[in-house]
């Protein structure tokens, strides 16, 4: 069980795949190709505007943002937002439900 | 993309079968999961970040019966785009979501 992670708290790649490599029995660059491959493939549907539904997880999709003018919130300053397309995630229900319901 | 085509094209790609890649699928998730469970954040570096953010309580109103209820704080997951993913995307504009 990987528990001691850097950066202050932070689970990085590198603690994904040791877990998946001990989870599978793989060889940890196997596990590593793996965990690379799924970002990767997530990566290249939301470029392609497509929407991936990971059931209990959650959801990403691309949405296009309208060009709106923004304020510099320091100094009240207006600045021109162009249209852009950005990622946006929804956290599914046994997500939500895990982080929500623990004690931290 | 839904989480069984993700296996497909994973399995396909690190030649091991679709049981074994959606394990491998499941256990990514899981992981990420359970970092947030336990408090931590999950950095992945060129995809984006999760964490949690806390959302104080507050006094919503059922939009049916207009009826004022306490909406209790809580605790969300929350996902913000890296900055390789988020100009990956921008500039794919010409693709329609």
């Amino acid at each position: 069980m990987v528990k001691q992670f850097r950066k202050g708290g932070a689970m990085t790649k590198l603690e994904i795949i040791n877990r998946v490599s001990q989870e599978t029995g793989l060889a940890r660059n196997k596990a590593e190709k793996a965990v690379e491959g799924v970002i990767n493939l997530i990566k290249d549907a939301l470029s392609n505007g497509e929407s991936v539904i990971l059931r209990r997880f959650g959801s990403f999709e691309v949405r296009d943002k309208r060009a709106r003018i923004g304020r510099n919130p320091k100094t009240g300053e207006e600045a021109g937002i162009s249209a852009r397309r950005v990622v946006r995630f929804k956290s599914g229900k046994y997500f939500k439900e895990v982080v929500n319901n623990n004690n931290n | 993309m839904t989480k069984a085509d993700l296996v497909e094209k994973l399995a396909e790609k690190i030649n091991l079968t679709k049981k074994q890649t959606e394990v491998i699928v499941n256990t990514v998730f899981q992981s990420i999961t359970d970092a947030l469970n336990q408090g931590n954040k999950v950095e992945l570096r060129g995809f984006g970040s999760f964490r949690v953010r806390h959302r104080n309580s507050r006094e919503g109103r059922n939009p049916k019966s207009g009826q004022k209820v306490t909406v209790p704080a809580k605790k969300v997951p929350f996902f913000k785009a890296g900055k390789e993913l988020r100009e990956m995307i921008d500039t794919n504009k010409d693709n329609p979501a």
